[in-house]
């Protein structure tokens, strides 16, 4: 006689269930468990869940969500234990992506604390859509593009004219990113050049083989060997330097990048977001940012 | 054909009786999983605005990436289908050691996240890849081509076929091809005429999973094939990247997608009734 197989399968679902619910606990805390940063300020729009408590604040556990533009990826995550260490019982969370797609996401309600965005446009996207408050921002950091092929150089470009080669797989980041836009910016700066002519700009574009969606799949793909040459942030360059060739694009046609950031402004622990802004810009915030090869700012825009 | 194997068959045959309130208690229970399958697409649906969705449907971006959908899934599937049934029928009519092993192997790319895929893809069929580099060799470049997004979708898609076309062809009452071989059919006669007729229907219905898995094969592609406006970018890599910079354009495209999906899937569920039915009339 064939068994039901209604007891296993409770049996299996009762596992499942206790899995799943087992799996929210792992995670940090919420940012509805944290409570205002500061106890000397009483926040009025945001009251505290729990009762306030008169004993000298004890440590409490909490985590400050930063969205940061893909090409700060090692460099903030560098910064993360100094700031910690400053602030005990403060966990940072980082949300690397190109700085469009964070733009959209705080656009869409993502819960952020600080918002750091690789150019002026992004930020001005947050500012518009209300996560950023218009002044809060400021210039921490900037950059430069490079110009990338893998070690081997298969398709052996050592001049910036050697982009126009026919049949090169050139791999830029989409002109939504940033460094898309920086690098279309370069371009066109070229091409108003004699030693570059004018088709310059569109005859490289012809070679793109992909417009990617962050600068550090640029960089891994050139790297991999899968592209023959690559536009990224010098910074990231100097990440992969023994797996790439470097050509470098002079100042008068480089691009600065200048990078913003911000608190956001409806942050759950606003002092805390300042803090972490004020230690980026801090001369210990800057001088780990220089050693990424950021360009430090001495004075905020 | 009058052989009625699978149940599939059966169950769609059955004829349907109308009752005065059909299983209210289950209507009631299946309630929450229906709300929550429709209520995204509702939600998607009524946040397009109209005017947008006409500025946009006739924009040349989303009438490439709608083309290359439609030619790389149909491709995608196609190389399913021929390269995907011999190997379901292995599976299905032979018993060899280490074929559950292969069983679970073909399983793989189901359960991998796309993103693997395309990493695993890229390793193998990338410029320095493992096959990538002789086939660079021989002048054959792959990553970053519309073959690229051909493959990482026949990746993930073919096993969807595999597994229902094995399960279709394991339903085929085996005494009816010992019939027709007394008969004197040579196996291929057999296969032509008696397994691959009476396994169809589940076939087809195989066929259209692996091809919706195709369509919205995203993951694979991006990382593999990567992202060029109509070489590369399919329908949902250009909603991805629409997502970040017009949300509009974004929304008309997963509409299109949405109505497309809706209708071929619509299409085959009637093809496969009409078939299923049509013997038991005769």
């Amino acid at each position: 006689m064939k068994r039901s197989p209604i007891v296993p399968l409770m049996l299996l679902l009762t596992l499942l269930l206790a899995a799943c619910g087992g799996a929210p606990a792992a995670q940090p805390p919420a940012a509805t468990d944290a409570p205002p940063a500061a106890e000397t300020t009483a926040p009025t729009d945001a009251p505290p869940a729990t009762e306030p408590t008169a004993t000298p604040a004890p440590v409490v556990e909490m985590t400050l969500n930063v969205f940061a533009a893909a090409s700060l990826t090692d460099a903030f995550k560098a910064l993360a234990p100094g700031f910690e260490a400053a602030h005990p019982g403060v966990t940072v969370v980082y949300n690397f992506a190109g700085s469009q797609q964070l733009a959209t996401q705080l656009g869409e309600g993502a819960p952020a604390d600080v918002f750091a965005s690789a150019n002026r446009k992004q930020m001005d996207a947050a500012i518009a859509s209300a996560r950023v408050t218009g002044g809060s921002e400021q210039t921490f950091v900037r950059n430069q593009l490079v110009v990338i092929t893998p070690g081997n150089n298969p398709a052996d470009i050592t001049t910036l004219q050697d982009l126009t080669k026919p049949g090169l797989k050139l791999i830029l980041a989409d002109k939504a990113v940033p460094v898309g836009q920086y690098a279309l910016d370069f371009l066109a700066k070229a091409s108003a050049l004699p030693e570059y002519t004018e088709t310059y700009s569109s005859t490289v574009l012809s070679n793109v083989v992909s417009y990617e969606n962050n600068v550090r799949v640029v960089l891994t793909k050139v790297s991999l060997g899968e592209g023959d040459a690559g536009i990224v942030y010098t910074t990231d360059a100097a990440l992969e330097s023994d797996k790439l060739k470097l050509i470098a694009i002079p100042e008068e046609i480089n691009t600065i990048a200048t990078y913003p950031i911000a608190p956001v402004a409806d942050s759950a622990a606003p002092e805390l977001a300042q803090a972490f802004v004020d230690y980026v810009l801090s001369p210990e915030g800057q001088q780990m940012l220089a050693q990424y090869g950021f360009i430090p700012v001495t004075s905020s825009n | 054909m009058e052989y009625t194997t699978t149940s599939l068959r059966t169950a769609i045959r059955r004829p349907w009786r109308p009752r005065a309130i059909p299983h209210l208690g289950l209507l009631l229970v299946s309630l929450p999983m229906l709300a929550f399958l429709l209520l995204p697409i509702l939600a998607m649906i009524t946040r397009v605005d109209p005017a947008a969705l006409m500025a946009n449907i006739t924009s040349p971006e989303v009438g490439q990436a709608i083309g290359l959908s439609i030619t790389t899934t149909a491709c995608s599937t196609a190389l399913g289908l021929v390269l995907g049934t011999p190997l379901a029928y292995l599976l299905a009519r032979r018993h060899f050691r280490g074929r559950s092993l292969l069983d679970t192997l073909v399983e793989l790319p189901m359960v991998l996240p796309p993103s693997v895929a395309g990493i695993a893809l890229l390793i193998a069929f990338g410029r320095r890849g493992m096959v990538g580099t002789w086939l660079n060799e021989a002048g054959v470049t792959l990553a970053f081509t519309t073959m690229a997004v051909v493959l990482a979708q026949t990746f993930v898609s073919a096993p969807f076929y595999i597994k229902t076309a094995v399960a279709g062809f394991a339903g085929v009452d085996r005494e009816i091809e010992q019939a027709a071989e007394i008969d004197g059919a040579s196996p291929h006669q057999v296969f032509a005429w008696i397994t691959l007729p009476l396994a169809w229907p589940v076939l087809l219905g195989g066929l259209v999973m692996s091809w919706a898995r195709a369509l919205g094969e995203f993951g694979a592609t991006i990382i593999f094939a990567g992202n060029f406006p109509g070489r590369t970018q399919t329908m949902p890599l250009a909603i991805y990247l629409g997502f970040e910079v017009d949300l509009d354009l974004a929304l008309t495209m997963a509409l299109i997608l949405l109505a497309v999906s809706f209708f071929v899937l619509w299409l085959v569920k009637a093809i496969l009734r009409q078939r299923v039915d049509a013997p038991s009339s005769s």
